[in-house]
């Protein structure tokens, strides 16, 4: 499955040529139907606001960053701030969910005990279950324990493995690990442990790459979370720090608006350049939803 | 995929160890502590407080007050903003499932013509899929469809004035459903990979054969991937039921014009943190489990119809 995703060969060469060229005119028109809101949001956000309507040019006649120095100190807290905030939720997940994540799928892959078919089919099931039906007792919890306003209730369930995708997708790729592997390794004097951190982790890099880029963005794209549990101005992530932005002069200064959103987007745009291939590979081998 | 899901729920490892030693349960068990504190910390434990309280009225300052059955039945017969939610969420369930998926089939078809250049188009179409969960992206879709927004511009050229497509409650769901469509790289590229499965030789047989393009496409294409399509139609469905985030921004977190964005999680986010109604928003949480368990549950069903699994 991972080589037929990959593979760019070509699969029924049998087009005509002028088949193909019709193919390459409605594919090249829906990619700039497609990227034309990205595009004009990019380019609005280097216009003066009298620009933006009534020029629905791409190239802005006035170039400048205006927009972006009133947008970035817009609220009583500047968006240097919401982007740390961001950063350090964002990795602290990316850490929590590899490590947790890789621990679990390893017992369900690779160890033998007792319950594991339980266990693993619990995790299956959770899978299934709307995080609805679990946030207001943790609501409850992470109050009672007085983590509101902090970024623990964003951070520890990550170091905790609930996200069961993460570990589904890391047992599919251990189980492909050849198992001689291990065995060789026991005969070394092995324990548990030493393969998991010696034999199994080196090897499954790409998928742990797979598992850290989509955990960095969905966390980084997560406005839930940040809503519920954020109410400081100091503690916001950069999608509650926009939509302060939009709540307090959203109607006012669209070219401020668009440049903050541009920079909201910049990270996830970067991660894409380098990962594509490793996003697009883990979409079609698991099925998830990207 | 859908195939590698079933595969996967039964661990081989498992399968082969009929004596496992204490040592192998304790280090099993040891791997697993993160995972087990946090199923049970935060998921099953969560899970039954929030079935427990569905059945009282609680505030987060008194204790919780037993109520019974007090909330499901309010939420059954006399609730106009839960209708109102219901009727917004499947409907828009209802729309942008098929239109995306169809759009997203169409496509992967189309790319899948052995055409030059598929890496960079499916990394056009992809990436709306990976960036369309930010607030950024719901903040572009206010102004592309504001009543002076690029859409509108656009449609002055051709001498139509437009309305403001989100302040008026006839047109409001449609921009969100346009924003889900708009997100159909994702399963495009599980299509894509659906498609590459399937083998060359039962095309060059059906050539032969005088089959036309479009009998291929209905005669071969389609049963071969209608695994691809369940998987697709379950993952997409129960995330179209769980949209949040694009509503809360275009409406400003209110569900509206007149309730017509109340998405069925806004309505119950409302609840909960807005008038902290907890055990009502619980009772709400418990319907909406229900509601997603009877769709998937639908779609086993009915699979074995019209899912074909001996391509």
């Amino acid at each position: 499955m991972v080589d037929l995703a990959t593979s760019d060969e070509i699969p029924h060469p049998r087009n005509g040529r002028g088949r193909a060229l019709i193919y390459h005119v409605v594919l090249c028109l829906a990619s700039i139907a497609m990227l034309y809101p990205l595009l004009w949001m990019l380019a609005s956000s280097f216009k003066p606001d009298s620009d933006i309507f009534g020029d629905a040019s791409l190239w802005p006649r006035h170039f400048s960053l205006d927009a972006y120095w009133r947008g970035w100190s817009g609220l009583q807290v500047t968006f240097g701030r919401f982007f740390l905030n961001s950063l350090v939720v964002s990795l602290c997940s990316v850490v929590g969910n590899v490590m947790s994540c890789s621990l679990a799928a390893y017992a369900f892959a690779r160890l033998k005990f007792r319950g594991q078919k339980f266990w693993f089919a619990l995790m299956l099931g959770t899978l299934m279950l709307p995080y609805h039906v679990t946030l207001i007792p943790q609501y409850i919890l992470f109050l009672n324990l007085d983590w509101v306003d902090t970024f623990l209730p964003l951070i520890v369930p990550k170091f905790l493995a609930v996200d069961a995708f993460f570990i589904f997708l890391l047992v599919q790729f251990f189980r492909s690990i050849p198992r001689e592997l291990d065995e060789a390794a026991m005969i070394d004097g092995c324990g548990p442990w030493r393969i998991y951190w010696i034999v199994i982790l080196p090897l499954s890099v790409p998928a742990l790459a797979t598992a850290a880029v989509f955990t960095f963005i969905w966390t980084w794209d997560d406005f839930f979370g940040p809503l519920i549990y954020l109410n400081d101005m100091n503690s916001y992530t950069v999608q509650l720090g926009l939509r302060s932005f939009v709540d307090s002069t959203g109607k006012s200064d669209w070219s401020g608006l668009f440049a903050m959103s541009t920079l909201t987007l910049l990270p996830l745009f970067v991660l894409f350049l380098l990962f594509q291939r490793l996003l697009i590979d883990g979409i079609a081998t698991t099925g998830m939803k990207g | 995929m859908a195939d590698t899901l079933i595969d996967a729920a039964t661990p081989v490892a498992a399968a082969r160890a009929p004596e496992s030693s204490w040592r192998d349960s304790a280090a099993g068990y040891l791997f697993l502590a993160p995972w087990l504190i946090g199923f049970f910390g935060l998921t099953l434990g969560p899970a039954l407080v929030s079935l427990y309280l569905s059945f009282t009225d609680y505030d987060l300052l008194s204790n919780p007050r037993w109520v019974g059955a007090a909330n499901y039945v309010r939420i059954a017969t006399s609730d106009p903003k839960f209708s109102a939610a219901m009727h917004v969420t499947f409907l828009y369930v209802a729309l942008a499932v098929p239109f995306k998926l169809t759009f997203a089939l169409l496509v992967a078809t189309i790319l899948n013509r052995g055409l030059r250049g598929l890496p960079l188009y499916r990394a056009i179409f992809y990436l709306p899929s990976l960036i369309g969960a930010s607030v950024a992206i719901s903040v572009l879709w206010r102004q592309l469809f504001a009543g002076d927004g690029l859409l509108n511009q656009a449609l002055k050229l051709v001498g139509i004035h437009g309305p403001s497509w989100i302040s008026n409650p006839d047109t409001a769901l449609y921009t969100l459903v346009a924003l889900s469509v708009w997100q159909f790289g994702s399963p495009m590229i599980i299509f894509l990979a659906g498609l590459r499965q399937i083998p060359k030789d039962v095309y060059e047989a059906a050539e032969i054969d005088g089959a036309s393009r479009s009998q291929q496409f209905w005669r071969i294409t389609l049963p071969l991937l209608t695994p691809v399509v369940f998987f697709n139609v379950v993952v997409q469905t129960i995330d179209a039921f769980k949209a949040f985030t694009p509503a809360f921004i275009i409406s400003g977190g209110t569900g509206g014009p007149i309730d017509a964005t109340l998405f069925y999680t806004l309505y119950l986010y409302q609840e909960a943190f807005a008038y902290f109604r907890m055990g009502y928003a619980s009772a709400l949480a418990w319907v909406l489990v229900v509601i997603i368990a009877a769709f998937t549950a639908l779609s086993f069903l009915s699979s074995r119809y019209w899912v074909h699994y001996d391509g």
